[in-house]
């Protein structure tokens, strides 16, 4: 620590002592901070990560905030949303902070995990790392679609209905399962108050533990980078890494302008296009919830729709949502369906990149049909058997693919 | 490099994705409404409290609001738009008993706060203009059989429908309005109801987001700030970076 140089300093500065002697506190902001050694070649897509986090802690601040004027009951949660965003002293910028801070969650979450893919973040050492990832995926699944279920319009009612029934496929228990997570014979004020609690306690609890988790596992083993070289290979006489700097301030600094940069974007659709066409705030959920008026189309949120494709590409209930599982849950496989030697697309051949290519059109394309209700069978099956297809065949083409020499040193 | 190609992918696809989007419309007149424009959100509220409130609730909206967002006084707004023995402080409520409502139209008319975020502009200014007389009574060319009467019918006059018969794909003959014509003149020329609608439809649109004044006129100067910032949080990262080699 600097030198105190006045008497204020000087008492801060044994406060600060005080402190340190009972906690180890500077220790801490050592490891994870100012002497956390991250690889110099970040590009662009390591953006996504700090963002995520920034994302996370917009939701849980606006979040506490609406939670001070919403009504978690089947009778006012309605007309006190509509409150909010007329009689609440700023509601409505807080509740478009929460519902677009929703949306660009998956926008900056995905192109994290796509960002894990282009590299091979996700091989060893840091198997742990992208485990922790998915399941916080996972989770952030769970939480939306609950707060999604809140406003209590029609999209928010009938969108529940849809999801929870999906639960009644699981053979012999269905039924009572069903009954079991409304609280009721149908989505009702039981079902709404406890999303709301699980929204709201529950699943901020686990989403913060798997972050804290998440960060421990990436500082145990240290950050991957776009070359896929372990820095920790060549250290300098004092044991740093030679092409690692320090996270802070390096990494701060340039985090600051990377977030600098996503709040105009966030700002532009906050203030300019909080209903991004529909796609943010359905038009049908400006209409209060109604059980007995089904809307002609219940389609889920952008960040639902590639699953939901793969479930309607299969005839069979049950069939499609095993198959609209196992598309989240075969990401846990992934560092071991990969049998590169090479962690990084850059050193892999032309297959690893094409194939990446078209998992992520199939990506792209399945969330574009799942918005839609008369999407063709055909074109659904196709592109459900490209997404999976690129898991199954994975150990294949990263064990055959003939790979380029990978450089000792990061490149610039 | 690689990364960029895909990108490139992945923006294109994006973009097809986009224009798709862009497509849908299915037939309605563009209203051109601005909420900014008080003389029209004026005119709008004049129309909707003497045409719209003798059935419908704007059950969100306060008149208090009105004085603000729309330039008027307390006075202004308590003369002119709070009926009967209400108070400028309550909501914009129909005095029309829901009972009765459903007695004679069969279905309680709904609440009209959010029909602009629900339906659309577009829709909105399209179904007030689109009412027709046929020998069974009001029609409406965007709502078929609609449970509202065309209650705006002696601005607008009488509109018939134009009909042709087409036999769709099984054979079987059916009658579609293809266009609607005026038959008896209103108390306003086509072109002045069409403008009344719009000053409507564009009240309706600021009732259904009051912020959306606000939004917009802030909006403006937090992204000139966030300009700012990121061109100064731009300048201490290349600082900084300038060592690392």
């Amino acid at each position: 620590m600097a030198k105190p140089a006045s008497s204020i300093n000087k008492n801060i500065h044994a406060v600060g002592q005080w402190i340190d002697e009972r906690s180890n506190i500077s220790e801490f902001w050592k490891k994870h901070l100012s002497d956390y050694y991250a690889p110099k070649n970040f590009n662009l897509w390591y953006f996504f990560g700090s963002l995520s986090l920034l994302v996370l802690v917009n939701q849980i601040v606006t979040g506490i905030f609406l939670t001070m004027h919403y009504k978690p009951d089947a009778e006012l949660a309605f007309a006190s949303v509509e409150y909010i965003m007329r009689d609440v002293e700023w509601g409505w910028l807080i509740r478009y902070m929460h519902s677009t801070g929703a949306s660009l969650f998956f926008v900056v979450v995905y192109l994290h995990m796509f960002r894990a893919l282009m590299y091979g973040s996700y091989a060893k050492p840091r198997e742990l790392v992208w485990i922790l990832g998915v399941t916080i995926f996972l989770v952030l699944m769970a939480e939306s679609f609950m707060g999604y279920v809140l406003p209590w319009g029609q999209m928010s009612y009938w969108g529940a209905q849809v999801i929870i029934s999906l639960f009644g496929a699981v053979p012999w228990i269905g039924d009572g399962l069903v009954e079991w997570i409304r609280g009721d014979y149908m989505v009702a004020d039981a079902t709404l108050n406890r999303f709301f609690a699980l929204h709201v306690v529950a699943l901020p609890l686990v989403l913060l533990l798997l972050v804290v988790l998440h960060l421990a596992a990436l500082h145990e083993v240290g950050s991957n980078n776009p070359d896929g070289v372990e820095i920790k290979k060549h250290k300098d006489a004092s044991g740093r890494p030679l092409d690692g700097i320090p996270f802070h301030p390096y990494y701060t600094v340039k985090d600051i302008f990377g977030a600098a940069f996503f709040l105009i974007i966030a700002a532009f659709i906050i203030f300019f296009l909080p209903e991004f066409g529909g796609y943010f705030l359905k038009p049908d959920n400006f209409i209060e919830a109604d059980p007995l008026v089904t809307p002609d189309h219940i389609p889920p949120v952008w960040y639902f729709t590639p699953f939901y494709a793969i479930l309607q590409a299969v005839p069979d209930k049950l069939l499609g949502i095993v198959l609209m599982g196992a598309a989240v849950m075969i990401l846990y496989l992934v560092p071991w369906l990969d049998r590169s030697p090479v962690k990084s697309l850059r050193y892999r051949s032309w297959v690893s990149k094409v194939a990446l290519a078209i998992f992520a059109v199939a990506f792209v394309r399945l969330g574009m049909l799942g918005l839609s209700q008369d999407s063709s069978p055909a074109e659904l099956r196709l592109w459900t058997f490209l997404y999976f297809a690129f898991f199954i065949l994975m150990p294949i083409w990263t064990r055959f693919e003939r790979t380029k020499p990978v450089p000792e040193r990061v490149t610039k | 490099m690689s990364y960029r190609h895909i990108l490139t992918v992945l923006v294109l696809i994006a973009m097809t994705g986009a224009t798709q989007a862009a497509g849908k419309g299915g037939g309605l007149d563009y209203a051109d409404t601005n909420v900014h424009d008080r003389a029209s959100l004026q005119r709008g509220a004049n129309l909707f409290v003497n045409y719209c409130m003798g059935c419908h609730s704007a059950q969100y909206m306060r008149y208090q609001r009105l004085t603000e967002d729309l330039g008027l006084t307390e006075e202004q707004v308590e003369q002119f738009l709070v009926m009967g023995d209400r108070e400028i402080s309550d909501y914009m409520l129909t005095a029309m008993d829901a009972d009765d409502a459903e007695a004679w139209f069969g279905v309680t008319p709904p609440d009209l706060t959010l029909t602009a975020r629900s339906r659309g502009t577009d829709w909105i200014y399209t179904f007030l203009r689109s009412y027709y007389l046929t020998e069974d009574g009001w029609n409406n060319a965007v709502l078929e059989n609609p449970a509202m009467p065309h209650v705006l019918w002696d601005l607008q006059g009488i509109q018939r429908p134009i009909t042709e018969t087409y036999t769709d794909d099984e054979g079987q003959t059916h009658i579609r309005v293809v266009s609607l014509e005026l038959d008896e003149e209103g108390r306003m020329s086509p072109r002045d109801f069409d403008r009344a609608m719009l000053d409507l439809t564009a009240f309706m649109e600021y009732i259904a987001e009051p912020a959306a004044l606000q939004r917009e006129r802030l909006g403006i100067w937090v992204l000139l700030f966030l300009g700012l910032l990121t061109f100064l949080a731009y300048l201490l990262y290349k600082e900084y970076w300038k060592d690392v080699k």
